[in-house]
């Protein structure tokens, strides 16, 4: 049992009427991981996380929450899992205790010890001094840590969260950041988001998950070599045609961004840097740039999920720097 | 776990104006047929003083009184049951049930014990009035009790109708005016029973007409065991609908 992973996904689909939401998912995830759930809208996150959570019967497959079957034992595997849906599940007409008693009770956990569980989540997320306000009447952002409180009062081995920085200011992302990482350490958590900074600086794990179908699973670590640079911006200001960069040597493609600015794809560990700059002073192309470029966990995911290729706005390049 | 679904779905209750609106009113307008009912039996004491084994105090106010709230909360049943499901499902609220350990059946077991709780507590209330008769005259007690559980009876078989429609919809008006179409159809049964020449099934099926034993202070376990199977039913059909959600359509 130890050394069984916490979550287990085995072939898991789920139809409605005839269209397809999730397509035979599989994945795992351990204890104490931390697993990124990346998708544009409407890609079967949220169905996904609600199978998880047993809000939905998948059409076929297998779930099990630590160890125990998810549909042949709903309430043994229920009771190791904690979930935040989409729209916190709150009661506007409660005061934070009274609502977090009431969840505390829901989880079973003993009479005697759900004061210490309710002072103890409140102040893990920061809620203290509102314990005896409305919730109806506390801000997007309190409202959010309450939806959090709720998932994780009760210690659950699995912590299940779909986008739970939606509405929060900066600094409250990054406090909740820094609680999903904390969770990590004993709990595993599996966070859905189309942030990807987000899932960049929180999880070790990032799956993408596209009409239905899982189309990248892999470490953040392997992403980041993934990502290592494989793109060399640069801005000549007399270019050649393009074909003659396309030469050189490691360069896969050419796009030319504007009349003077071009990125050359190449294979990672192969960059034409140096011979690049080498040709441009002999050729006086007038090499005014030259930036190596990573590829971010957006150019990934804008890659796998637009399986048309539309015409992206150079803008966006702008943006890939950032990260 | 299902005390403490009950107990919130009360808590809830007791938290919005509404439940306390319904208790005025209702206790306004019982209090009101109470003193008709008695001012009957005054102008009809001294024709009672003279007939041998003449009905008492109890048979001809406090029977009448339970048909009568049985009647009203017909009317005011719907508006406390819309809000069971329907508003859970409004508010997003219904995951945080689904998700915890606690099985389908236990949801609807606290929800209607939540609501049955409250209209118990209604109906101790209006029988405060027939109690106060005590200090001047003597009840009969056990016809008394057996129009308390007759209309205690009639009352969960509300309860159970009403959370059966308040699964089927996210608006809870729209579950307050279905039950209300559902329990009006299974009470105006009974005319229809009684205007036709063989439509003796009907009037069965009618719902108060299974009070009338009970007010009279005959304890049919028929009439008993048609309530028992009523709120059964329902109570199944709301496990069964809210169950559906998770699964296939």
């Amino acid at each position: 049992m130890q050394n069984d992973p916490f979550v287990q996904v085995k072939e898991v689909s789920r139809f409605y009427g005839t269209s397809c939401a999730v397509d035979h998912i599989s994945f795992t995830v351990k204890q104490g991981e931390v697993l990124g759930f990346l998708g544009p809208n409407g890609a079967g996150k949220s169905t996904t996380m609600l199978m998880l959570t047993g809000n939905l019967a998948p059409s076929e497959g297998e779930i099990s929450i630590n160890g125990v079957d998810l549909l042949e034992n709903p309430r043994q595997a229920k009771a190791s899992l904690g979930f935040l849906p989409e729209q916190p599940p709150l009661y506007r007409d409660m005061t934070v205790d009274e609502y977090l008693r009431f969840c505390a009770q829901l989880h079973r956990i003993e009479r005697g010890k759900i004061n210490a569980a309710v002072d103890a989540v409140k102040q893990r997320c920061g809620l203290t001094e509102v314990g005896q306000r409305l919730i109806g009447n506390l801000s997007k952002g309190y409202q959010q840590r309450a939806g959090i409180a709720q998932a994780i009062i009760h210690s659950p081995a699995v912590v299940i969260l779909d986008e739970p920085t939606v509405g929060l200011d900066p600094i409250q992302i990054r406090e909740i950041r820094q609680l999903i990482r904390e969770l990590g350490g004993e709990h595993s958590v599996i966070l859905s988001s189309h942030i990807l900074p987000e899932i960049q600086a929180t999880c070790d794990r990032v799956q993408i998950i596209h009409e239905g179908k899982l189309v990248l699973s892999d470490t953040i670590a392997g992403l980041n070599h993934y990502m290592h640079e494989s793109c060399v911006m640069i801005m000549l200001q007399q270019p050649p045609p393009l074909s003659e960069l396309e030469k050189f040597p490691g360069v896969t493609a050419v796009e030319a961004l504007d009349e003077r600015r071009f990125k050359l794809y190449h294979e990672p560990g192969q960059s034409p840097a140096e011979s690049l700059a080498e040709m441009a002073v002999q050729n006086r192309w007038r090499l005014t740039e030259l930036t190596p470029e990573k590829r971010s966990l957006e150019q990934i995911f804008v890659d796998i999920t637009t399986t048309e290729k539309t015409a992206d706005a150079p803008g966006n390049g702008a943006a890939e720097q950032a990260a | 776990m299902i005390m403490t679904i009950a107990a919130r779905e009360l808590k809830a209750l007791f938290l919005s104006p509404m439940a306390w609106a319904i208790l005025a009113v209702v206790q306004a307008i019982v209090a009101y047929f109470f003193l008709i009912y008695l001012d009957y039996f005054v102008s009809l004491q001294p024709q009672l003083a003279l007939l041998p084994n003449a009905p008492g105090i109890t048979s001809i106010v406090i029977s009448p009184l339970y048909a009568t709230v049985a009647i009203v909360l017909l009317l005011v049943a719907p508006l406390l049951t819309m809000r069971l499901i329907s508003e859970e499902r409004r508010n997003r609220t219904l995951p945080l049930l689904m998700s915890a350990p606690v099985s389908v059946s236990e949801i609807i077991l606290g929800k209607f014990a939540g609501i049955v709780s409250f209209l118990l507590v209604l109906l101790l209330l209006t029988s405060l009035m027939p109690l106060s008769l005590l200090g001047s005259g003597k009840l009969d007690f056990g016809l008394l009790l057996s129009g308390l559980v007759g209309t205690f009876l009639v009352l969960c078989s509300f309860a159970a109708a009403g959370l059966y429609i308040s699964t089927l919809t996210a608006q809870p008006t729209v579950a307050a005016v279905g039950t209300f179409g559902l329990l009006l159809l299974l009470w105006i049964l009974d005319i229809a029973g009684n205007t036709g020449d063989a439509n003796g099934v009907l009037s069965y099926l009618s719902m108060l007409n299974h009070n009338q034993a009970l007010l009279r202070g005959i304890f049919s376990s028929a009439d008993v065991i048609y309530y028992l199977l009523f709120i059964t039913v329902f109570l199944v059909l709301s496990v069964r609908r809210l169950d559906a959600e998770r699964l296939q359509r």
